[in-house]
């Protein structure tokens, strides 16, 4: 892909859909018995579509040779940041009434809203350290191991998810599962690029 | 852990905590956010996956230890006492709540009718099996069918009713269609919808929450915002069309109920 300039803006438009619907059912009181729990509900679930999405470019890179994806995968992230930080601003708003000791005290006591916390921490220093600038201030190798943190975001997030309801209904368990796929494919990747590096010197087939 | 609750039982029990005066929730909000998990587990798609149910005809047999077990019609059944108005705050273990004006009877009246045995202590109850009519028994998200139980004397407890209807209509499916169970004072699962079966029991019969999960859910569930949730905090509620509110202890009907936990530690009886 020659200029991805228009693929990014109408990823740009699209992504923002899911908040313009939110606002959409807010607005003529669309949301159900309880509006708070379904937008916490519709920020939670997007911002873990984002962050599978974001897991997703490299593997349907390295699998398919498309290596324009990648252009997309920045804006991946930020969605998935900007869902988590409405989210957290939806809880922290209509949920805790604007009480910082509050949120701070419920963190700490209760282990759902911890990880959900943490997934949203871990990001913040990827959504900063996501401009140009900042990946040439870093070093490629520096900001690339910074990024790891998104797999640790990744399944704090599913737990997050997992930890909420009653019963494990089957949206956490797929999100579940997307993130454990996701993993595990970069695991065996791992595994290979070891294998293959291993090799090399002893390559008496490369004649 | 210091809980004030009365500690006698008050000699005008009769009328009192019947009709709260808070506002009522909406009957559109009470018929389309109901955690029935026989019809689906989410609260929102209940009300659509309950629309065809049929409950009727319906029976309810009533025996265990008792001097006259029946087996009731429905009409029978409801013609045993007149339906009452009974405005009562629902608090739901997650953490939200209502204010439902159902019309039913107190259970007493129909306990009454059988005549319990000395030896029966508890009441247990159990929901229709009937995977046809409710789709989601055919998943595992819970063992089948759905059951519940009360202390005897928390049974015959004035408040604590067989509900037919709200805002005086027909109790809508997803609300426990046809005669569920309503105890105010605990949380909502104790409220056991569609019942087909209640027996009298000597020994503490099981009850499926708190065999799904033992650490989580006890018994008695009993309301009470001084012990959480091992996951959540059980302090404040979400009051359904009005916003977070503190969470009275038994839901604010300690006046009423205390005086059957006297001496009870209600952490470890949770």
């Amino acid at each position: 892909m020659k200029d991805p300039g228009f693929a990014k803006f109408v990823l740009l438009v699209n992504g923002a859909v899911p908040l313009a619907m939110l606002g959409w059912d807010a607005y003529w009181k669309e949301l159900g018995a309880n509006p708070v729990n379904s937008s916490l509900h519709v920020t939670g679930t997007t911002a873990l579509v984002f962050i599978v999405l974001t897991l997703m470019v490299t593997p349907a890179r390295k699998l398919t040779g498309w290596n324009w994806l990648s252009h997309f995968r920045r804006m991946l992230g930020l969605y998935a940041f900007f869902y988590g930080v409405a989210h957290l601003s939806i809880y922290f708003a209509f949920d805790q009434s604007f009480s910082l000791p509050a949120v701070v005290r419920d963190t700490l006591e209760h282990r759902y809203i911890f990880f959900g916390m943490a997934a949203l921490l871990l990001m913040a220093p990827l959504a900063a350290t996501s401009t140009n600038g900042m990946i040439k201030r870093l070093g490629a190798a520096k900001w690339k191991r910074l990024h790891r943190l998104v797999y640790l975001s990744a399944v704090a997030a599913v737990v997050h998810y997992l930890l909420i309801g009653k019963l494990v209904g089957p949206k956490p368990k797929a999100f579940a599962a997307a993130v454990a796929i996701l993993l595990a494919y970069r695991v065996a990747a791992g595994r290979f690029a070891g294998i293959r590096k291993a090799r090399l010197p002893t390559g008496s087939s490369a004649a | 852990m210091d809980i004030a609750v009365a500690t006698t039982r008050p000699a005008t029990q009769s009328a009192a905590g019947f009709v709260t005066d808070e506002p009522r929730t909406d009957f559109q909000d009470i018929t389309h956010y109901n955690n029935f998990y026989e019809f689906s587990l989410d609260k929102e798609s209940v009300a659509e996956m309950a629309a065809r149910f049929i409950s009727r005809p319906w029976q309810v047999s009533v025996g265990g230890l008792c001097r006259k077990p029946a087996t009731f019609d429905l009409d029978d059944l409801l013609r045993i006492a007149p339906a009452e108005e009974r405005v009562y705050r629902m608090r739901c273990v997650e953490a939200w709540s209502m204010v439902i004006p159902w019309d039913g009877f107190s259970l007493s009246k129909l306990l009454d009718r059988v005549q319990p045995l000395s030896d029966a202590r508890y009441v247990a109850f159990q929901t229709l099996l009937d995977p046809k009519r409710l789709p989601n028994q055919n998943g595992g998200d819970l063992p089948w069918p759905y059951v519940e139980g009360l202390r005897m004397d928390e049974a015959m407890h004035p408040l604590t009713i067989l509900a037919s209807g709200i805002y005086g209509k027909q109790l809508p499916a997803q609300d426990g269609a046809p005669v569920r169970l309503v105890t105010p004072w605990k949380y909502g699962f104790k409220g056991i919808k569609s019942i087909v079966k209640i027996e009298l029991r000597s020994q503490q019969p099981p009850t499926t929450w708190n065999a799904v999960a033992p650490n989580e859910y006890g018994f008695y569930a009993n309301v009470n915002p001084q012990v959480d949730h091992p996951r959540w905090s059980q302090a404040a509620e979400r009051r359904i069309g009005v916003g977070i509110r503190p969470t009275l202890m038994f839901n604010g009907y300690a006046d009423e109920v205390g005086w059957m936990y006297a001496g009870m530690d209600l952490r470890a009886n949770f």
